[in-house]
């Protein structure tokens, strides 16, 4: 695989031991994708393919049954600093305040630090987040954005090459979704952040990610296709969908979640997993099936 | 609508009260004269208040004599002639003593075993079979043994308290809610600090449970071991005066052991407001 990629996965597999001594559950198999520095990649899929248990094992929370992770050169062989998880649930210690969750975070990256200096770091992260005021506050008294924001604010705050998001934003009502994904896009954009995501949001994928992988259902599910983003750079929400390109996109993969990804079970049977395809689709020559590449680094 | 609900509840206890007491004094005023069935054994035994008279003190005796305890709590008349007040102290420090050393065992003990599934399966024959022991039944083994009988009753304090705060603690550390260790695998935080950060507040609330369930039990246990072994104690205090045949006193000990273990509970129902925490 390419070298300037800082996540690469490699064959990655998963099985479950099956119910009452059955077969193993293979949840997915011969697993291939990458991803380059400063990028921001999307994972859509059905609930229960296993998106979760990719993440965890890009976390280094799980471990894989075949196959590896390498992040920049090494092979992870269990969790790390560099790398920030924002969990599915927000995963919030109830007994901390948000200054104290994040402090604990903090103090976890730079031991030695005197407590002025964590205290100005994680204010920093709390202004960032837009939760200054609910320092004191624990997280039973914020609402559940404010929640979540905790948990971005938890995982930006030790400063890791790669934030991992397990569908952060799936729990919460449109507006407040709205808000966080514009602070989520605000802060990638300064930070250069690599970023993966969960998602089930189509909109949310295409105002985020750089490119959408899509997974076919389980089990022994596969990336069956990867879809770059043909929207420019620097989307707005109240913006992007307005681009020529983004019906196309929403199409395809609205496509893709409601019919392809059983079908495309079938379909994938014949190509080669390390090179799922990747698909531009875009405005120009209505009609016309979109661009197949068959390089998946493209 | 909250205070006006207490005050009714208030009002309502005050009423129950009050006909209980009535009852007691009507009780005692009507019945006179010799039980007719009493086995005459028992009569002889029981003397003279077989015969009649007040077989049973009305409450204002009983109010009497719980004022003469509070006024003067801690005299020491020689070893069968002590203030109430002393030998609430007596118990209360065995009570302490066995319930503190059975933390310090438990809680650790208790982290083990809820951590570590091994530890959890080996230990479990063996807590299985020792928990429905009564306490009790180890007396005899302990006065052998320690040949002491203060140690041999904060001994079995100790046995008795120690199975619920071992039983909470390992359920309270095995069913800490993954995502927080995950978070902390993820923050590469040690084990010892995952312990005491997230494990140790995590497992609080149920660790204080069983806290209050052992103390409270070991508050029943205690006086009945004084009862078994004498010399001092709460437990010794209502085995003496039931020689005495001094009924009296004995509703004043009965009074005084439930106000005592009602403060005890309290005190650590204060201290687990402190840990507790809301998701
Ligand atoms: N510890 C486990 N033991 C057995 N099976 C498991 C375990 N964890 C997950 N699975 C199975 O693996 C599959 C994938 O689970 P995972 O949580 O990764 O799904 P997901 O794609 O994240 O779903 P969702 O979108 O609902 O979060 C599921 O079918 C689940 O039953
Ligand atoms: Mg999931």
């Amino acid at each position: 695989m390419d070298r300037n990629n800082l996540i690469s996965v490699e064959g990655l597999a998963r099985r479950f031991p099956g119910a009452g001594g059955d077969d193993p559950v293979t949840v997915f198999d011969d697993l291939w994708f990458a991803a380059a520095k400063g990028e921001f990649v999307c994972l859509i899929g059905h609930s229960g393919c296993g998106k979760s248990t990719i993440l965890n094992i890009l976390a280094g929370i799980d471990r894989p049954t075949e196959g590896t992770v390498i992040v920049d050169g090494k092979e992870v062989t269990g969790p790390s600093l560099d790398r920030a998880v924002v969990f599915q649930g927000h995963a919030l210690m109830p007994w901390m305040t948000t200054m104290g969750n994040i402090a604990f975070a903090v103090r976890s990256r730079w031991p030695r630090w005197p407590r002025s200096k964590i205290r100005d770091h994680c204010q920093a992260y709390i202004d960032m987040v837009h939760l200054t005021g609910s320092e004191n506050k624990k997280p039973a008294q914020l609402s559940g954005g404010m929640r979540q924001r905790v948990g971005i604010a938890r995982a930006l705050a030790i400063e890791p090459r790669i934030m991992l998001l397990d569908e952060p934003f799936s729990a919460l009502d449109a507006l407040t979704r709205g808000a966080l994904q514009d602070e989520l896009l605000d802060i990638c954009a300064k930070t250069r952040q690599t970023t993966f995501m969960i998602t089930h949001d189509i909109d949310e994928a295409l105002l985020l990610a750089d490119r959408i992988l899509l997974m076919t259902n389980g089990p022994k599910a596969r990336i069956a296709e990867i879809v770059v983003n043909t929207l420019p750079k620097g989307r707005t929400r109240s913006e992007f969908h307005r681009h020529a390109n983004y019906y196309p996109l929403r199409n395809h993969l609205i496509d893709f979640l409601v019919s392809r990804s059983e079908a495309l079970r079938e379909l994938v049977a014949g190509v080669d997993p390390r090179k799922p395809p990747a698909v531009f689709p875009r405005a120009e020559e209505p009609g016309q099936p979109p661009a197949v590449i068959a390089d998946a680094t493209a | 609508m909250e205070e006006s609900k207490s005050r009714h509840a208030l009002a309502l206890s005050a009423l129950l009260l009050a006909l209980f007491l009535g009852g007691w004094q009507l009780a005692i005023s009507g019945g006179g004269g010799p039980v007719p069935d009493m086995d005459p054994e028992y009569a002889a035994l029981m003397g003279d208040i077989a015969k009649g008279g007040s077989a049973l003190p009305s409450p204002l005796d009983v109010a009497k004599e719980m004022w003469r305890h509070i006024s003067d709590p801690f005299y020491d008349k020689g070893p069968n002639d002590k203030g109430i007040g002393i030998q609430l102290a007596y118990s209360l420090t065995r009570v302490l003593i066995g319930f503190l050393i059975a933390t310090l065992v438990a809680i650790p003990l208790g982290f083990l075993i809820g951590m570590s599934p091994l530890f959890y399966r080996a230990l479990d024959p063996f807590i299985q079979i020792l928990k429905p022991i009564s306490p009790l039944a180890w007396m005899p083994l302990a006065l052998y043994t320690i040949k002491d009988s203060d140690i041999s009753s904060v001994f079995v304090i100790f046995i008795c308290s120690i199975w619920p705060m071992l039983m909470n603690t390992a359920f309270g550390v095995a069913s800490v809610r993954r995502d927080w260790l995950n978070v902390a695998k993820t923050l590469e935080v040690g084990r010892l600090r995952t312990a005491f950060r997230v494990i140790l507040p995590a497992a609080a609330p149920t660790i204080m449970t069983g806290m209050r369930i052992a103390l409270a039990i070991a508050w029943l246990v205690i006086v009945a071991a004084e009862m078994l072994v004498g010399g001092t104690g709460v437990g010794y205090f209502v085995w003496n005066e039931w020689n005495n045949l001094s009924i009296t006193n004995i509703i004043c000990a009965i009074l005084f052991i439930g106000l005592v273990g009602m403060a005890l509970d309290q005190a650590l129902h204060g201290l687990s407001k402190l840990v507790t925490y809301t998701e």
